[in-house]
């Protein structure tokens, strides 16, 4: 058991830090879940990936550095802690990229992998419809086949797509097969959204941005180099890399140590409302945060080891999703009767809040997370 | 970076466990709560044998030299089978100072833990007192009798006949070595109780199916499970800082701590409330597993007790640690 980082590791952690402090925002970039804020989010993407940060853990042909896990957990420390903007490419280069790097072609990955991560073209997630959240495999949203064109037709309708509204292109899974059931005869399909055929509809979240979207396809055409993987395998292709062994869907603990760290200074500077049951609260919060970041390390342990993550990845979601709605409860009542405030210096935790109720329901909701864990971790019977 | 243990310590584990599976299981704990010490008939000496007991001595005082990374999973093992023996107090505490006979046993006392388990059948009693360590020997204690809700720990109120300079000046690292091992234990227990559970919702039926089919019961369980899962590599990384001797170690133990007893109630409750009526009864296992919780997550410092130490910490330090 080592804990001390390499002299490497620390040097690229003093270079990222220089390199945030001299760059980040200040002040803060406003929301990119709206239109407005999303291009100028965008515009920091592409300072980001001028710098080659952006996809640190990339290899270098794609604009990364290869940096190592642990070098891409020390960046992730680093930028939450400078208070970095939040990124708007993220279901793109953490939830799509990792999965074109296993099962895409040379050609797709040369065409869309440095896009992707410069921000020219922003990826959204189409896997939800009306009918099928909890339940993905309840999708019915089609691809027919269109052997003159070269390709398929979409037709039906995705929703609550995050940032949907302002991106370019959309992942998701289709059905290619009509006489299939459940999670067979699925296809995942690659979607350039800028093309008639398709409708995209904002939708205001409950933190009142236009984050949501629904997507309408009408005929839709979608070419046979956008499929990834096999045509009618998309099941397997969408969870082989949920737990992906390049670590590029972990959660980074970075994020939360930050929101504790400032949590512990809201404290500090509240000295009259904040009485020891609260100030016990922000210890407890703090300490969960470390565990999760000790969990991980033990997880990258594992990875850099040859191992691979399994149903415990759902014990990981529930912890850190619930673990940054309490940090955001106790910060709400740290500030009483300025917690409603949506404007003004406080005014994040508000907003961070909203942000955080909808861990606990996106990516699968907690309850479907907590019978994983008690079917695959425990192996308690399905019925 | 590797925070993982290496095979040599998962192999001595491993074996521990099998030991303690041959000679500390439910029937044999059962026997200690009815017997006149609270001990196991062989679990000590067949620990000792191995070298478990003094493994954290140095080689040169007939020890393996052991520092608290290999000493930890033994400590876990020891909470998994809630073995009736002062292992935490003599192989985290008293051997490394080399304040007890090997092969014999310590108990201890300190401000947080004032009750000293087996302290009768202890060669010295070890106090962790503001101003130093003393140590006595046994006979040179008065020894009060206390009842504690596990029928296996016999517990003592220690009242010294003899003043003893103190032995040590190294309180703080004796304290932190035995809340951490108290610390694994309370996770070994988790993951006991956890396990009796499993097994009887697997196989208990009510309106014709297993009981551990129902969610309501599932999410007790996979609560308990994320608690544990949360909690022991707290419990390793302090190990591993109070072996490097890490400036902020007793941050990180009362981290372990906190975290270790939490998960412990949490385990302990979910599985009384998964066995039902039959939990409540002193015929299930599960008894035996949730009293050691209760009284383990009490003693050296009870959760709030190590938030209020790390509160102070994080009030008086910078902000920054990473």
């Amino acid at each position: 058991m080592d804990l001390a980082f390499s002299p490497a590791e620390e040097a690229f952690r003093a270079e990222a830090r220089a390199w945030l402090q001299a760059n980040v925002p200040n002040p803060p970039l406003p929301s990119g879940d709206t239109k407005d804020g999303f291009a100028l989010h965008l515009e920091w993407e592409r300072q980001l990936f001028d710098a080659r940060y952006a996809v640190v853990s990339w290899p270098e042909e794609f604009g990364g550095r290869n940096a190592s896990l642990w070098e891409w957990l020390i960046f992730e420390e680093e930028y939450w802690l400078a208070g970095a903007p939040q990124r708007v490419t993220q279901n793109g280069i953490f939830l799509l990229a990792p999965t074109i790097f296993e099962f895409g072609t040379a050609e797709q990955q040369q065409r869309i992998l440095a896009k992707m991560a410069s921000g020219e073209e922003p990826w959204c997630q189409g896997w939800s419809e009306p009918n099928a959240g909890s339940d993905l495999a309840g999708i019915s949203s089609t691809a027919t086949r269109d052997d003159t064109n070269g390709g398929w037709r979409l037709n039906g309708q995705k929703t609550w797509t995050t940032r949907g509204a302002f991106c370019t292109h959309l992942f998701g899974l289709f059905r290619t097969d009509p006489e299939a059931e459940r999670h067979n005869g699925m296809t995942y399909l690659l979607v350039d959204l800028r093309q008639s055929g398709i409708t995209v509809r904002g939708v205001e979240r409950l933190d009142g941005d236009e984050g949501f979207a629904e997507v309408f396809f009408d005929d839709a055409f979608v070419p046979d180099v956008n499929v990834l993987g096999e045509v009618n395998k998309g099941w397997g292709v969408a969870m082989a890399t949920t737990g992906s062994e390049r670590g590029l869907t972990l959660r980074s603990p970075g994020r939360f140590l930050a929101t504790a760290t400032k949590l512990i200074e809201l404290a500090k500077s509240l000295p009259d409302t904040a009485t020891p049951e609260l100030k016990d609260r922000v210890t407890q919060a703090w300490i969960d945060a470390h565990a999760y970041r000790w969990q991980t390390f033990a997880t990258v342990t594992k990875l850099v080891e040859g191992g691979h993550t399994g149903p415990e990845s759902s014990m990981v979601k529930v912890f850190w999703s619930e673990l940054d709605v309490r940090l955001h409860e106790i910060a709400l009542e740290l500030l009483g009767p300025h917690a409603e405030l949506i404007d003004g210096e406080f005014a994040h935790w508000m907003k961070g809040y909203q942000f955080a109720l909808s861990g606990p329901i996106y990516a699968g909701t907690n309850e479907i997370q907590r019978n994983v864990i008690a079917e695959r971790v425990l192996g308690l019977p399905r019925k | 970076m590797r925070f993982a243990f290496t095979e040599d310590q998962i192999a001595l584990h491993d074996a521990v466990r099998d030991l303690l599976n041959d000679h500390s299981n439910a029937a044999q704990l059962r026997e200690a709560w009815g017997n006149e010490t609270g001990r196991t008939a062989s679990a000590w000496g067949a620990l000792h044998a191995m070298g478990a007991i003094d493994a954290m001595r140095a080689e040169a005082d007939g020890g393996l030299g052991f520092n608290e990374v290999d000493a930890i999973l033994i400590a876990e093992a020891s909470g998994r089978v809630a073995l009736a023996e002062p292992i935490i107090e003599t192989m985290m505490v008293a051997a490394p100072l080399n304040l007890v006979t090997i092969g014999l046993s310590a108990a201890v006392v300190t401000h947080e833990s004032p009750f000293a388990p087996w302290a009768d059948t202890a060669e010295v009693i070890i106090e962790l007192a503001a101003d130093g360590i003393r140590s006595r020997h046994r006979q040179d204690t008065t020894l009060t009798p206390r009842s504690s809700v596990d029928g296996a720990r016999r517990l003592f109120a220690v009242s010294p006949n003899t003043e003893v300079a103190p032995a040590s000046t190294e309180v703080a690292l004796a304290f932190r070595r035995g809340a951490l091992g108290t610390a694994a234990q309370l996770c070994g227990l988790s993951e006991t109780m956890i396990t009796v559970t499993v097994a009887y919702a697997k196989e208990r039926k009510q309106f014709g199916v297993p009981i551990g089919s129902f969610q309501a019961v599932k999410h007790h369980l996979a609560n308990a499970r994320t608690k544990l899962e949360f909690a022991r590599p707290l419990v390793y990384r302090a190990a591993a800082s109070l072996r490097d001797r890490d400036a902020e170690a007793g941050v990180h133990v009362s981290m372990a701590k906190a975290a270790a007893s939490d998960a412990a109630m949490v385990a302990a409750k979910a599985s009384l409330q998964c066995h039902g009526a039959i939990g409540y009864t002193t015929e299930a296992d599960l008894h035996l597993y949730m009293k050691r919780a209760w009284a383990l997550g009490g003693s050296w410092g009870d959760a709030a007790w190590h938030r209020r130490q790390i509160t102070n910490h994080l009030e008086r330090a910078p902000i920054g640690e990473r």
